[in-house]
C-alpha cells in the first residue's frame, strides 16, 4: 500500500549503523519495548540455541554418565538409530494421527458451540457454568477412568485429547465472539441486513482470525495430554516409546523423543502461521 | 420527501443501580433535506436518541416516524455513521462501500458503478482494493460515509463522526461533508461535541439539556450556503458561536454539579 508507514521497511545497513552510533549502544538495545535491529534479533535467537548446546555439552562432559545426561552427539546418534531400527517414525505417525483426529473432533464441536455461546446469552447461560467447572479438572486425571470405560484403544486416547482441548477452546472462542464490537453489527442492520445476514456476513468473519489463533494455542496443549495418555498406557506412540526407553535406561532415546515432540510442535505452529497469513492478509499486525 | 419525526420519545434504562432516565419527551422534526445538528453535554442521551432513530433500540415511550411511518426496527432507509468507523476489516474499501448494495442484491455492474463514483467523490481514488488497515482515520471515515450513502438512505444519522480525528483532518472532513450535502440534499441528523462544527454544517442546532435529555433550545443557522472555510471567519459566525457556547456552558455546568451531588 502506498501510504503505509515506511517504519516497517528495513533501512539500508549503513543508515542503521549510523543510527546506532548516534543513539549509542545502551539506548539501541536497552530501551523498553524498543525494536532492535533485525540482524541483532537473528543473532540472539540463534545464539540462544548455541548457548544451550554448549552448556549441555559441558554438563554432559562433567557428569560423564550417559545414564543421566547423554551428550548432544549421543542423542543425535540415538535418534538416527531409533529411526533406522526402532520404528520410531511409526510411533511418530501414530501420535500425529491421534493428535490430528482428537483435535479435529474437539475443534469441530468447540468452535460452533463457542460462537453460539458468545453471541446468544441463552446458550451461554446454559453451557458456561458446567464448562467452567470442568475446565479446572485436569484431562490427565480422567485417564484412569477412561481406561476403565473405554479400554486401552484409540478411542481412549482421543477422548483424553478431546477433554483437554474442548473445554478450553469453547471458552476461548466464546470470548472472541463476545468481543466482536456491537457497532460492527449495528452498522450492518442500518444497511438493511437481516439478523441472519448479520450473523454470517459480519459476525462470523469478524471472529475467524482470532479463532485460528485459539486453535493454534490449544493444539499445543493437545500434545501434552496425548503424551501423558501414551505414558500411562499405550502400545504405540511417542509416549510409549519414551516409557520403553526408560525401562532400558536409555536417557539418550528419551531426550531424542522429547526433542522430536518439540520439533513437531514447531512445525504445527509454522503451518498455522502460514494459514493465518494467507487467509487473513487484512489483519493488522500488532507487535507485542 | 423524507422527514424524520420524534414524537414524545422517552428512554429509560433499567440498570442494577436503578433506573437511568436518558431521554425525556423529545419531540422534534427534521424536515426533508435539512441538516440538523444535535449538541449537548456528555451523557445527555445524544447517542441514545440516534439509536432510537436508527431502530437499534426501542424507546420506552413515544415513536419515531420516517415519512409518517413508524420506524421500530432498523432499516436501509436510515443510514448510520459511528465515530468508530466500524469498517469491516476483511473487506476491501470497495466491498465495504458496496456492503448495503450487496445485501439488496444489486447487480454487480450497477454496484461497481456506484462504488466507483463514491470512491472518486470521497477522494479515495487508488484505494479501492486496499483493506481498511492501510487507511488513515480520515480515510476510514470517508469510507464509512460512502458506505452509508451508497445505500441511498432517506435519513442519514451521524454520531460524532469526526470526533476521533485531529483538528486539521476534521476541518477537511467538514468541508467535504457540506459539499456532499449540497450535492445530495439528504436529511441529516448529526451529533457533535464541537460547536464550530455544528454551526458550520447545520441548518438548525438543537441544544440538549443534561440528563434526562430534553431539547432546551433550537437555533437556526442563517449562514448562507454553499459554506466554505471562510465562513468560519465571519462576524456572524462568531455571534452564533457565542450564543451556543453560552447555553451549552450553562448545561455542562449543571451536568457537572449534578454528578458531584450524586457522588
Ligand atoms: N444500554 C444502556 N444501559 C444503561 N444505561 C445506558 C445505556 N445506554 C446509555 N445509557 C445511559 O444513558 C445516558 C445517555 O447515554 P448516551 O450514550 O446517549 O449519551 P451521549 O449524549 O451520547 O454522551 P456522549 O456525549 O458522551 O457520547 C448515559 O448516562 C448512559 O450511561
Ligand atoms: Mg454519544
Amino acid at each position: 500500500m502506498r501510504d503505509q508507514a515506511p517504519l516497517t521497511q528495513a533501512a539500508p545497513a549503513s543508515a542503521r549503523k549510523a543510527t546506532r552510533r548516534r543513539r549509542g549502544f545502551l539506548r539501541t538495545y536497552l530501551t523498553p519495548k524498543q525494536a532492535i535491529p533485525r540482524e541483532a534479533r537473528l543473532t540472539l535467537g540463534i545464539g540462544s540455541f548455541i548457548v544451550i548446546l554448549l552448556l549441555w555439552t559441558l554438563g554432559s562432559g562433567l557428569i560423564d554418565n550417559p545414564l543421566f545426561l547423554p551428550s548432544p552427539a549421543r542423542v543425535v546418534t540415538a535418534w538416527i538409530g531409533m529411526v533406522q531400527h526402532q520404528h520410531f517414525l511409526g510411533d511418530v505417525g501414530w501420535s500425529t494421527f491421534r493428535i490430528v483426529a482428537g483435535f479435529l473432533i474437539a475443534a469441530a464441536m468447540a468452535v460452533p458451540l463457542g460462537l453460539l455461546m458468545g453471541s446468544f446469552e441463552v446458550v451461554r447461560a446454559f453451557f458456561q457454568p458446567p464448562i467452567n467447572a470442568i475446565r479446572y479438572m485436569p484431562a490427565s486425571a480422567f485417564i484412569p477412568l477412561l481406561i476403565l470405560l473405554q479400554g486401552l484403544g484409540e478411542d481412549e486416547k482421543l477422548t483424553v485429547i478431546w477433554i483437554g482441548v474442548f473445554f478450553q477452546l469453547v471458552l476461548m472462542v466464546m470470548d472472541i465472539a463476545h468481543r466482536v464490537p456491537s457497532e460492527m453489527l449495528n452498522v450492518a442492520y442500518t444497511l438493511g441486513a437481516s439478523r441472519w445476514t448479520v450473523f454470517y456476513k459480519v459476525f462470523l468473519p469478524a471472529t475467524f482470525p482470532e479463532v485460528v489463533d485459539a486453535l493454534r494455542i490449544t493444539m499445543g496443549w493437545a500434545w501434552t495430554y496425548l503424551i501423558v495418555a501414551e505414558l500411562v498406557a499405550a502400545e504405540r506412540g511417542i509416549g510409549s516409546f519414551i516409557l520403553i526407553s526408560e525401562r532400558f535406561l536409555r536417557a539418550d532415546r528419551i531426550i531424542a523423543a522429547i526433542l522430536t515432540i518439540g520439533l513437531l510442535g514447531l512445525i504445527t505452529d509454522a503451518i498455522f502461521a502460514v494459514i493465518h497469513r494467507s487467509a487473513f492478509p487484512y489483519v493488522e499486525k500488532v507487535h507485542a | 420527501m423524507s422527514e424524520i419525526r420524534f414524537v414524545d420519545v422517552a428512554m429509560r434504562f433499567k440498570t442494577r443501580r436503578g433506573e437511568v432516565r436518558a431521554l425525556e419527551r423529545i419531540s422534534l422534526t427534521v424536515p426533508d433535506g435539512q441538516f440538523a445538528c444535535l449538541v449537548g453535554p456528555s451523557g445527555c442521551g445524544k447517542s441514545t436518541l440516534l439509536s432510537v432513530a436508527a431502530g437499534l433500540i426501542t424507546p420506552t415511550e413515544g415513536d419515531v416516524l420516517v415519512d409518517g411511518k413508524p420506524a421500530h426496527t432498523p432499516g436501509a432507509d436510515r443510514g448510520m455513521v459511528f465515530q468508530s468507523y466500524s469498517l469491516y476489516p476483511w473487506l476491501s474499501v470497495r466491498r465495504n462501500i458496496e456492503f448495503g448494495l450487496e445485501i439488496k442484491r444489486t447487480p454487480r455492474g450497477e454496484r461497481n458503478r456506484q462504488s466507483s463514483e463514491l470512491i472518486h467523490l470521497m477522494k479515495l481514488d487508488g484505494f479501492a482494493e486496499a483493506f481498511p488497515k492501510a487507511l488513515s482515520g480520515g480515510m476510514k471515515q470517508r469510507v464509512a460515509i460512502a458506505r452509508a450513502l451508497a445505500n441511498d438512505p432517506q435519513v442519514l444519522l451521524m454520531d460524532e463522526p469526526f470526533g476521533a480525528l485531529d483538528a486539521l483532518t476534521r476541518q477537511i472532513m467538514q468541508e467535504l461533508l457540506t459539499d456532499l450535502w449540497q450535492r445530495y440534499r439528504k436529511t441529516v441528523l448529526f451529533v457533535t461535541h464541537d460547536i464550530d462544527e455544528a454551526i458550520f454544517l447545520g441548518d438548525v442546532i438543537y441544544v440538549m439539556t443534561t440528563r434526562p435529555g430534553k431539547i432546551r433550545t433550537t437555533l437556526t443557522v442563517d449562514i448562507p450556503r454553499p459554506r466554505s472555510f471562510d465562513t468560519l471567519k465571519t462576524e456572524h459566525f462568531n455571534e452564533l458561536r457565542n450564543q451556543v457556547v453560552g447555553v451549552i456552558h450553562e448545561e455542562s455546568m449543571k451536568a457537572v454539579e449534578s454528578e458531584l451531588a450524586r457522588a
